[in-house]
Order: structure tokens, then sequence, then C-alpha cells
């Protein structure tokens, strides 16, 4: 039976800015494959995403019709599902790109590392939901939490695809630090974190090794990601303040721009409608980010309030990571823009995310 | 402390939430202050950049490595080559420009013109290369006429250079433009579209290690094209050098007696397997295939007689001939049918059931022991021997030897050869054996087929007291200051299946072939130095019994082949070599002078030098 509380609650203002982004993705993605793809191409990747985005959409709304907190029942099942799903693309996955991170089924490409970003926030915040202390988090109960993170991390890292290995532990740190670990636990991660980077240097292959060298310093590069960055930021300075507007950026047309409709469709943005888009841009990421901040303080349950934490912290760094890669402050990884970025798995992983935040946002008043 | 249980303070999470607030903030304002940055403050710098697409990208292409010989002289090197490019984006007007070069540089119009069509869309803004390897004439008047020619540029890569014309052409190989199969496959990480990589001979097998990597430049230009300045440089890492085993004058010498001959020849050392020569005839000039081979050419060499473009010290398959009573000797001693002192009487032919098996030398031999059978090749006790023996056995001492086997050398596409067992019979035939077919088969005639390779492995391993040796091609692998970066060590594949007594017996005989008076080689005797071999003739048509044809009468292609297999000195080997001229007749007369004059220029004996002239001289001797 459907409580008509809940859809009293329904928060209508947080699905209009998820909606105003994705209008904002499409027109971006629209001049980014104008520039970059066969006209037959364009339309065809742009109805892609659109399909994407409408079935996002409804997934989205399904989600908010069963209570979040079956999550926290069924959050082993949904580990070990998607765990699985990892240990099957290892052996079956499709290489692309020089690494295997997809699975084919049927005619559907799916992307397991993206659900297991989601399956992950959902069991650190079983986890953690019942191990919070006023004092933070001791030792011993973080040994539960850091087994759940390291295997799907060393199975991403397999693929290898570090990009979206280095936004698990991002989450994954973040959540922690959220809900606070002991003063000593806190130290003494900092430094075996520290300590464990020359020991994993050491396990890394030639090319990996080779990889993280250049994400660090694009100079080593300058032909490949080096190259990209300085086109990249001549795409966004050149943009100046109003923009070369719509379908009129240069370095765009120019196919100077790598990736330009994935991970460089900030760029785009930039150049074509100037600091005033990316202004506009900004500000609803972080209308949404707040919002979604603001859930997690209402929700009376801490399962809840940890789960609608660990999806914001996954929108951020996947907003930061991006923006400060096109703009040469952070290495370049491929770590795609929520709801802007062409790519399914993306778009769906996010809508799955926003989804169970509605769903938290709608049963505030509900407590157990 | 306290555990909240199910619901969180409020206190508490007041706190926590807030501490993240400031953190999203902090970080949006990071990301805010840069695209202000960017777009504000630097914006109007890259928006000249962009105007300008001034920043671009060149590949430099890095230099193969280099091909030595065994002392350290050069066989392969780069030359640059002068490649004409033009930039539409910059040409302004194309037409016009392109009507300018073509009258410089002697090409049609429309050739140019459609060499820019075929780059496609996607060329506008990539380099369009209108001429490769340009002369040093069009050069000059290109490089004089710079500026009335926008977007047009000269681009120095270096390219393939073979210094000796023709010389161990199937050896070292020769390049080719890599293909989009090849380029999807993923086998070659470095190479690009346009690239060449090897595609015969060492070239291509030690393709990863000659390759190298290219590098490149981030450069600025001006409205026209023209760099301004060079922002970053990546070094090209070049290829690695090969050191070969090969003798380059010994080479030379071979090369020059398979003239107008077609054939193989093979030396090696007998103590390590090393290569010193490798030679096959008709060859080729690698230099034709670099920047691609015409059409003209390439038919001509596929549709000749001669296969210039099969190797074939390692691909040619002929029957081994009377070089193969060597093996048919082994197996008999060992197998205990003859010993030293067993003799046959040849009247000059062999009756078999009631078939007639001819010896070569109708006046037959009279009474010969197995080291005057070697010596004067009867072929009347090796009738008898391989009938005692039988086939199988036969097979298993000639498998023994490294034949019907690859010998391993680290060239694409070695034929194994065929050594004829019942068995193999039976599958393929599905035949039974004759035993009549055993006495062809044990003067190397019949289904037996060998390469040139196998044989001088093989004779080499007669020689040096019975160790096989993997053919060794290439001692190591170098970089450009010489440094050793990869040794490619000696190895053994086996050891003959014959006794010290056996062994001293063979080469007893094989001495007998050159020194004896009675040897059918003798003609090739040198003052100082003692060689060890065996003479063959294989045939290719058989003459009816009874016909007395005379070689000169036979069509070319009908001809026998020759065959000469040695070692020398006989005492204490330094050198082995295998020699079959196709069509050549005689072993003696075709083959073994060949060998005695590379012996003599490798052991320095100067009574060799008259043996390069004398090989037309006829003598009816196998």
């Amino acid at each position: 039976m459907f409580d008509r509380r809940l859809i009293e609650n329904f928060d209508w203002g947080f699905l209009i800015v998820i909606f105003s982004i994705c209008c904002i993705g499409l027109v971006v993605l629209f001049s980014a494959l104008t520039a970059g793809q066969e006209a037959g191409a364009v339309s065809s990747l742009f109805k892609k995403q659109m399909v994407w985005m409408g079935s996002g959409f409804i997934i989205m709304i399904v989600l908010t019709m069963v209570d979040y907190r079956e999550l926290d029942k069924l959050q082993l099942f949904i580990y070990a599902f998607c765990a699985g799903l990892l240990v099957i693309v290892l052996i079956f996955g499709q290489i692309s790109g020089g690494s295997r991170r997809w699975l084919a089924i049927g005619f559907l490409r799916i992307q397991p590392s993206e659900l297991m970003k989601i399956a992950l926030i959902i069991s650190l915040a079983s986890a953690y939901s019942t191990s919070v202390t006023q004092t933070g988090i001791n030792f011993r109960k973080l040994i539960k939490p850091a087994v759940l993170s390291l295997i799907p991390f060393a199975l991403i890292v397999d693929q290898p695809d570090l990009g979206t290995a280095m936004l698990l532990i991002l989450i994954a740190g973040s959540i922690t630090l959220f809900v606070k670990v002991e003063r000593k636990v806190f130290f003494s991660l900092f430094i075996t974190g520290l300590s464990a980077i020359p020991l994993l240097w050491f396990m890394l292959k030639d090319y990996q090794k080779d990889r993280i060298l250049t994400f660090l310093n694009p100079d080593r590069d300058p032909l490949g990601s080096g190259y990209h960055i300085i086109q990249s930021k001549i795409a966004i300075g050149s943009g100046m303040l109003s923009g070369k507007g719509f379908l009129k950026g240069t370095q765009n047309a120019l196919s100077f721009l790598p990736e330009q409709h994935t991970d460089f469709i900030v760029s785009v943005l930039a150049e074509e409608w100037g600091l005033m888009g990316i202004s506009v841009l900004l500000i609803l990421y972080f209308i949404l980010l707040l919002w979604g901040l603001n859930i997690a303080y209402n929700c009376r349950n801490m399962f809840g309030s940890i789960l609608a934490f660990g999806i914001i912290a996954m929108i951020f760094w996947q907003i930061f990571i991006n923006t400060g890669m096109v703009m040469g402050l952070m290495p370049v990884v491929g770590v795609p823009l929520p709801l802007v970025s062409y790519g399914g798995s993306s778009v769906t992983t996010n809508m799955v995310g926003f989804g169970i935040l509605l769903n938290i946002s709608m049963r505030k008043f509900s407590s157990h | 402390m306290t555990e909240f249980g199910k619901n969180p303070d409020r206190e508490w999470l007041k706190q926590r939430i807030i501490g993240v607030s400031i953190c999203i903030i902090f970080a949006f304002s990071v990301l805010f202050l840069r695209f202000t940055y960017l777009q504000i403050i630097k914006g109007e710098e890259f928006r000249l950049l962009s105007e300008k697409n001034a920043v671009r990208l060149t590949s430099i292409k890095a230099p193969r490595g280099l091909i030595l010989d065994r002392d350290r002289k050069l066989l392969v090197d780069n030359r640059p080559s002068f490649n004409l490019k033009i930039m539409l984006e910059d040409a302004g007007n194309v037409k016009e420009t392109v009507h300018k070069i073509s009258q410089m540089i002697d090409i049609p119009f429309e050739e140019l013109m459609k060499k820019i069509s075929d780059a496609g869309q996607g060329a506008f803004y990539k380099p369009v290369t209108l001429q490769d390897d340009i002369s040093r004439d069009h050069l000059a008047i290109v490089e004089a006429h710079k500026f009335d020619l926008p977007g047009v540029f000269i681009d120095i890569e270096p390219t393939r250079h073979y210094i000796y014309k023709k010389i161990a052409s199937h050896l070292l190989g020769y390049l080719g433009e890599v293909n989009n199969d090849e380029l999807l496959s993923g086998k070659y990480p470095n190479v690009k579209s346009g690239d060449s990589i090897g595609r015969y001979g060492v070239e291509k097998s030690f393709e990863p290690y000659l390759q190298g990597k290219r590098g490149g430049r981030q450069i600025e230009v001006d409205a026209n094209g023209r760099t301004i300045k060079v922002l970053k440089t990546v070094e090209p890492i070049t290829g690695l050098d090969l050191k070969l085993t090969i003798d380059l004058d010994l080479q030379q010498t071979a090369e020059k007696m398979l003239e107008d001959k077609h054939g193989a020849v093979v030396a090696l050392d007998p103590n390590t397997g090393d290569v010193l020569v490798m030679a096959s005839a008709p060859g080729f000039d690698q230099n034709d295939f670099v920047g691609g081979i015409n059409s003209k050419k390439w038919k001509a060499l596929m549709s000749d007689r001669g296969k210039p473009m099969t190797n074939k010290a390692i691909q040619g398959e002929y029957p081994p001939a009377s070089t193969y009573k060597i093996i048919t000797s082994i197996a008999a001693l060992e197998e205990k049918e003859i010993d030293i002192h067993t003799t046959a009487f040849c009247p000059g032919f062999f009756r078999y059931g009631n078939r007639v098996y001819r010896c070569w030398n109708k006046n037959g031999h009279g009474n010969v022991s197995v080291i005057e059978a070697v010596t004067q090749s009867c072929d009347v006790f090796y009738y008898q021997a391989g009938d005692k023996v039988g086939v199988d056995t036969l097979a298993k001492y000639a498998m023994g030897c490294g034949l019907n086997k690859k010998t391993g050398v680290l060239l694409e596409d070695e034929r194994k050869g065929l050594i004829p067992t019942s068995l193999w019979k039976k599958k393929r035939f599905n035949e039974a054996w004759h035993r009549g077919e055993t006495l062809s088969i044990a003067i190397g005639q019949g289904y037996d087929l060998v390469t040139p390779m196998q044989m001088a492995v093989f004779i080499a391993a007669v020689g040096n007291g019975g160790t096989l040796y993997k053919p060794r091609i290439v001692s190591g692998i170098e970089g450009s200051q010489g440094n050793l970066i990869k040794e490619i060590p000696v190895e053994v594949t086996g050891k003959l299946p014959a006794g010290k007594k056996t062994l001293e017996i063979i080469q007893k005989g094989l001495l007998g072939v050159v020194e004896n008076d009675r040897g059918t080689a003798k003609r090739i005797r040198l003052k100082h130095v003692k060689i060890a071999g065996k003479t063959g003739t294989a045939q290719v048509f058989s003459v009816k019994s009874g016909e007395k044809l005379k070689t000169e009468h036979l069509d070319f292609y009908l001809r026998d082949h020759a065959w000469f297999i040695c070692y020398a000195p006989a005492e204490n080997p330094v050198i082995a070599v295998s020699v079959l001229i196709e069509h050549g007749a005689h072993g003696s007369t075709a083959a073994a002078p060949i060998a005695g004059a590379l012996i003599g220029q490798y052991i320095n004996d100067p009574s060799a030098e008259g043996l390069e002239k004398n090989s037309s001289e006829d003598e009816t001797q196998e």
C-alpha cells in the first residue's frame, strides 16, 4: 500500500534541478557530437543518450516506490551480485581501449564497475550505521568496511580502470571520514596510507606506472595527455565571458579536443557558452549537492543519512575530478561528468543514485 | 562512548553536514576561480591561440636499428629521405600551390591532386604527403621557392638503406608499409599508419628490436603554418642494432660465384652453428622495396622461374642424392649390418628381384669397403647396405641427424623437408612400402627431401664430432653505443646418432672424397687445407635406361641438381659449407668449387683462387 504522505512529500525541487542539468547536458552533447562525429552518428548517439536519460528517470521514479530501508536488508546480496559481475567481466569481458570493462548481455552492454559504486555505498552505509559512535569508529570496526572497499578496488584495478578504482576509494574514504573515526585511527590510517604507496608502486605493471607518472605530470607526455590539456585549456579560455555561441566553438569544431563528447565535454560548454554558461552549470551542481546534504540531514535514520551522503560524495568527486582534469588541475583520468558526459552506464548509475536520494527525501518523516 | 542506535544524534549530524558543506563550497570556489582565471584573465590570449589553431603536434620517426656483420661492418643503415608534404589548412589556394609544385618536381598536377583527395576529409588539419623521397635537385628548387608555396614543407625522415646491392637479400629481408589489419591486430603498438615494418628476413623476425619508438613535437605555428617555436619535444628512441654472424667478405664471394646460377650456399662455424654465409640465387635488390616496390618490378620478381623471392637455403627442398650416403653409412655401421672391413663387389649395377639398379659408374668400382664407398660414392654398396638396414631404421637415423624437422633458424617459413617411412607412405598414398624403394632412398633419391641449411648443420656435426647446433644468424642485439642489450646464445639441438668409431670411419671416407685420387671431388684439393666432403647429383628427370643423354642436350630445368657438403680443415674444422646448384648437373663440377673457394678464402689458402673459374670444365664423375 502506498502512503499518500509519500506523494505529498515528493521532492519536486530536487527533480527539477536534475532535469535542468540533463537539459544543459543534451545541448552541450549536441555541440560536441556535431563537431566530432559524422552526421548519421550524431543523431544516433544523441538519441541513445536521450533514451538513457529517459529510462534513467523511469528507474529513478521506480526506485522511490520501495522503502530505501529495504536496501539495508538486501545490501549483502546486492554487493555479492556486483562483485560477482566484476569477476565475470575480468574473465569474459569485452576489451576496449586496452582494458576489460564491459559485459555484453544480449544487446545490453553494462559496466559492472559503475554498479559497484552504488553497491559499495549501500554496504558501507549499512556497516557504519550500526557502528557509529560519538567519538568515532575504532580499528576493529573499520575492518569490515576496509575489506568491503578493497575487494572491488582490486578487481577494478585489474581491468585496469584506474579512474573508477580511484573514485571508489575516494567515495569509501569520504564516507569513513563523514561518520568520523577516532583520532588515533585517523592518524594511523593516514600514515599506513602513505607508507603503502611505495608498496603498491612495486605491484604495478610498467605501463600502469607510466600512466600514473603521466597523471601526475602531463608534461611527461606532451604528445598525448599533455597536448590534450593544452587544447582543452585553449578551448576553455577562448570561450571568455560569454562564449563563442552555440555550435560556434572552433576548438571543438576542429576536433582538437580528445573525447569531446565524454571526458572533455565541459571544455565544449566553456568554449561555446563562456564563463556564464559554466557558472550556470556549477551553480546547478552546487544546489544539487547541498540539496542532497539537506536530505541526509533531515533523514531520521542513520543508514539513510550515510547512504545519502555516500551518493553526494560520488557525484561530488566525479564533478571535481572531471572539471579539474580538463582545466589542468588534475591528472587526466577517465571520469565522466554526471548527466552531461555521453555514456549509458554513467547516466544510469547517477540516476539510480538520485532515485535513492529522492526515496530518502520522501520518507524523512517516517521513522522506526 | 554511547552508540547512537538507529537514529542519528541531531547535533552530531549537523556538525558533520556543516563540515561537508564547507568542503564543497571550498572545492567549488577553486573550480570557479580556475575557470575565471582561464576565461577572463587569460581569455584574450587563448582566444587568439584558438583562432590561429596555433598549437600542433608533429611526429618524429624513429631511425631503425642498424644491421652489422660479424666484424661490425655495416650492412644496413638509414639515410635521410626528403618527403614533400602540404598542410592544406595553410595552403591558401591549394590548386595554385600544387600547380607550382607539379612543375618544380615534374609530377603531373592530376597525380598530386589525387593524393590530396585520397587523403580524405580529415586530412585538412594533417599534413598530406605529395611525394616521398624527392631528389636533391628537386629539393633545392622547392627550398628556393619556399615563400611562394604556403603550407608546403619538407619533412626529413630516416629511410632504410641497404648498402650492398643484392647481397644477402634473403637473409636481411626488406620493409613494407604496415596494413590496416596489422595495425588493428595490436601486435605493433608503436606503429602508425604509413610506417614501414619488416616483411622478410631478419628485418621481419627481429622487428620488435629494430623498430624503435616514435617521438614528436608540440609546436606553435604562424598563420602560414610555419613553426614559430617548439614548445615541447619528445625525442624518438632509435631501434636496436643487430649483430649478425655473417662474414660479409665470404658472403660476397658466395654471391659472386652464384651469379647467373640458381641455388643456395650456406656456411657455418661448426663449433657454434654461427651462419657465416647464407646466399640464395637469384636474389633481389632490397632498395627496390624502400618506399614501396612498383607493381612492374614486383610482377617480374613473382613470375621469374628462378624464384628470386624464395630463400633457397631454408625454403628450397631437394633430394639429398649421394650426400645422403653418409646417413646410410651411419645407420648401417651403428646397426652393425656392416663394419669397417665389410666389402661389396660393384660390377656397375645391382640386380634386385627382376630389376637392375645402376651404379653411376657403369664400369663398376670392384670390391669396395665403406670408406671407399663414401670416397667413390659407389651406389651398389649402398643398395646393399640400405636393403639390410630397411627404410624405417634408415629414417630413424636420418631424423636423428636433424632431417625432417626445421633447423630452427630465426627466419620465417623455414621448410622441413621430408624423410619417408613405411607408415608415411601408407598414410600418404595408402600403399605398402616396396623394398626396392629402399634402394633409391639409400642413395638419397626417391621421396627424400632436404634443405641446404639442414645439410650444412648435419655436415658441421659430422666434422665437429657429432654436435648438432641451431644455426645462429644474429649473435647479439646492441644499443647504439655498441652496448650489448641481449645476447642470442649458441644452442645445441642434439647429437648425431653415431658413436666415435662410426664417425671416424665416415670422416676418413669424406676426406678421401677430396684427398684420394679416386675421390669424386679431388679437383678442389687445396695446398694447405684438407677438405672433407661429399658430392651429390640429384635427379630431376630420369633418363630412360640405355639412352645416354648428354647434359647439355637436356632442357635447363630438367638437368640434375648438384650438391656439395663439406667441412675444413678436416682434422679440426672451422667452417662447414653446403652448396646446392639447381640444374648444375654434377656436384663435383658445379657445387664443389664454390665450397672450395669459400674455404680457401676463409682459411686463407691462395691455391683456391683458380677454383672460381674452372667450374665449367666437364667431367663425368658423380
